[in-house]
């Protein structure tokens, strides 16, 4: 198993630069996902640290030693695909021994792993059929089992699972993390998908545009977002986004207006405060607000619009500020509201996140 | 087979739509294959047979029966006597207007008939020794040879060759790979009439004048081939030549073990053209091929045809056997092509 670094690494097709000096530390053993909307670039730093694309600048280094330009098979990782980019006229089995037959080695061997990687992976009776004869999560299998045959420093999988219906998604999640640990490999793991990366990252690299946001544990980022974007794209169902002005300020606190014109203190941790009078952006999350238990307690009023039961907990969408702002509540249990009513909704101050206009955080 | 052949639209009774399909169906196999036809018959009759005016379809013969005391078989007439029965007789010899002529069950008794009163009893019978006396005749299986060898190996090299150049075309990038493939494409317009005899200097001087060498290697590169092979290469997922890659594949295992046994219905498909263009060839070969033991069956087809005779038996008889093996090929692939165009689920 291996280390991973890359420092400023960046890429460009022609004129266009997709990957803007990325810089990222990955210790051994970690599980690393990274994250983020589509054409963010995750797939194409994937494809750069796999050596299937050439870096325009910055370095990559594996084990400390620099691999850029180390042939992609020669730098001791084994890529998981989207589309699971199995060999249709070749058996599971010649699928799994074809890397391995490329550099020679012994049939025995070759066997024995692949027998010792489809018992992991519960494939053995599959081992005689063709890819165009087995499920998308029996493909899904064979192409981890191709990875494992291999025994690389570093797997890598791009988007594995975005091609499986949602049940099996949640299967093949568990599957995937169980395989982590048993093998206690580095793992590199890419997805736009922000439940996954919640559930199965040590550590989450949310990107935007080629460059990264955030680089934390899941919780790290869910409770201390430290930008707008990161904010809004971890948790779901997103964070909601207020407007504020800031009317007074302090070391260690914001003192902000908020629509409808109650205030509210915030704690901050940046040393420079804005100016008296900025506007800024308050972020409260739906599972953190909570309807006001009395009138006084109220520091927003929610108009109602539309209301989604689900049994165990409610999500209640509404407008506040009359009607221009949208703003969801998520609360356990099921509520006897309807469009319409005026809710009441309390800020905790602890939950709260401040953001400038900058989309930057105030609070880190 | 026959509920798809009596298909009809009106459910039992027939609708004027399968009137007028099976109509024009009918006329089209008629058109399509009535020459055909015609010809595999026509190769089974004697000379005179095909001749002969009004034509008939069937070969017939003349019917001939064994004759004690004769012999070989002797032909078979029917007979008008002069006391008006017909009677179907056995001719011994002819002399002149008169005929003599002898009911096989009764051999001793001759009968004198004119000629103008017996007509040849003709029989569906096939001439074989059209196709029997051409082995010996002329060196036909060397031609057979020849036609062979050039082709199988024409194709094979074909198919090496523009699937190589296919493969760089649509897998790799390169500076120059669009100015590349834009004037192999180009080559397509200069009809092969011009470039005849530069061709045949270039092959005159590398020595390969009067060899199927010489015949095989200039045409091996089809522009055609080329964009065929390299369109349907662009449909295969570069992902798969990615984790072929990644499985330590070198260039030539990925084009050999990974994309050529993608592309078989493509291949399948230029394996039926270059089949059917080379076996067909005609003027390439008779411009390259003097000597006679080397020419193709084409060419040797050419040769039945005299100044003032044409023996039209044997042309009839050789052009079916060149007809066979092309039919057999194409029949063969067809099969091929259609199951791997259905069974390419590539993923």
């Amino acid at each position: 198993m291996a280390t991973l670094t890359l420092s400023n690494v960046v890429k460009e097709f022609g004129a266009t630069r997709v990957i803007h000096g990325v810089d990222l530390a990955v210790a051994d053993g970690e599980f690393v996902v990274f994250v983020g909307p589509s054409g963010c670039g995750k797939s194409t730093l994937l494809r750069l640290i796999c050596g299937l694309e050439s870096t325009t600048s910055g370095g990559i280094e594996i084990d400390g030693k620099p691999v850029n330009y180390v042939a992609a098979a020669d730098r001791g990782l084994a890529m998981v695909f989207q589309s699971y980019a199995l060999y249709p006229h070749m058996t599971v089995r010649q699928n799994m021994a074809f890397g391995l037959e490329n550099i020679g080695t012994p049939r025995a061997t070759i066997e024995a792993k692949v027998r010792e990687a489809a018992a992991l992976l519960r494939l053995d009776a599959l081992l005689d059929r063709r890819p165009t004869q087995l499920s998308g999560g029996q493909r899904q299998r064979v192409a981890i089992g191709r990875a494992i045959v291999r025994e690389p420093r570093i797997f890598l999988f791009d988007e594995p699972l975005s091609n499986l219906d949602a049940e099996l998604r949640v299967s093949m999640r568990s599957e995937i993390i169980a395989l982590h640990r048993r093998l206690e490999a580095t793992m590199i793991y890419v997805t736009h998908d922000q439940v996954e990366a919640m559930t199965m990252a040590d550590k989450i690299v949310v990107l935007r545009g080629g460059r990264v946001e955030q680089v934390g544990a899941p919780l790290d980022l869910y409770n201390r977002p430290a930008n707008r974007f990161v904010a809004g794209f971890i948790g779901s169902p997103q964070m909601n986004f207020l407007p504020a002005t800031l009317v007074a300020g302090s070391a260690g606190t914001a003192t902000i207006a908020l629509p409808g014109g109650r205030r509210l203190d915030v704690a901050t941790t940046r040393a420079d405060v804005p100016a008296i009078g900025t506007a800024l952006t308050l972020g409260i999350r739906p599972e953190h607000a909570v309807p006001a238990q009395r009138a006084t307690d109220a520091d927003l009023t929610l108009t109602v619009t539309q209301l989604e039961q689900l049994g165990a907990h409610t999500l209640i969408h509404g407008t506040v500020a009359g009607g221009d702002t949208r703003m969801t509540m998520h609360i356990a249990g099921q509520s006897s509201l309807r469009a319409g009513d005026a809710v009441g909704v309390a800020i905790p101050p602890a939950d709260a996140r401040l953001f400038d206009a900058g989309d930057a955080g105030l609070a880190r | 087979m026959i509920g798809f052949f009596t298909r009809t639209r009106g459910q039992g009774r027939l609708d004027w739509t399968d009137w007028f399909t099976y109509g024009y169906l009918t006329i089209g196999l008629f058109l399509m294959f009535g020459p055909v036809a015609w010809l595999v018959l026509s190769s089974f009759k004697t000379e005179s047979a095909i001749t002969e005016f009004p034509p008939r379809l069937l070969p017939m013969g003349q019917k001939q029966v064994a004759v004690p005391g004769e012999e070989k078989p002797r032909p078979v007439y029917r007979v008008t006597l002069p006391d008006g029965t017909t009677r179907e007789l056995a001719e011994l010899r002819r002399i002149g207007l008169t005929s003599t002529m002898v009911d096989p069950s009764r051999p001793d008794e001759p009968i004198r008939v004119p000629i103008d009163q017996r007509t040849p009893v003709r029989e569906f019978k096939l001439a074989t020794e059209n196709y029997t006396d051409l082995a010996g005749k002329f060196d036909f299986g060397r031609y057979l040879w020849n036609s062979v060898f050039i082709t199988i190996v024409a194709t094979v090299l074909t198919l090496l060759f523009n699937s190589m150049a296919a493969f760089a075309l649509s897998k790799y990038r390169f500076s120059g790979q669009r100015t590349v493939f834009l004037l192999i494409l180009s080559t397509l317009m200069v009809p092969p009439t011009i470039v005849l005899v530069p061709n045949f200097l270039v092959v005159s001087e590398l020595g390969l004048l009067n060899s199927l060498w010489g015949v095989i290697w200039p045409a091996v590169a089809t522009p055609t081939g080329v964009f065929l092979l390299r369109q349907y290469m662009l449909t295969l997922p570069d992902e798969l030549i990615d984790a072929a890659r990644l499985d330590h594949a070198s260039e030539w295992r990925i084009y050999w073990r990974i994309v050529l046994p993608l592309t078989a219905p493509a291949l399948a498909v230029l394996a039926i053209f270059s089949v059917m263009w080379r076996w067909n060839d005609f003027l390439w070969p008779l411009v390259v091929l003097s000597k006679s033991e080397k020419f193709t069956l084409q060419l040797a087809l050419n040769a039945f045809q005299g100044d003032l005779v044409t023996q039209w038996n044997y042309l009839l008889a050789m052009t079916v056997i060149t007809l066979l093996p092309v039919t057999l090929v194409f029949a063969f692939l067809q099969k091929f092509v259609t199951q791997g165009i259905a069974s390419a689920g590539v993923k």
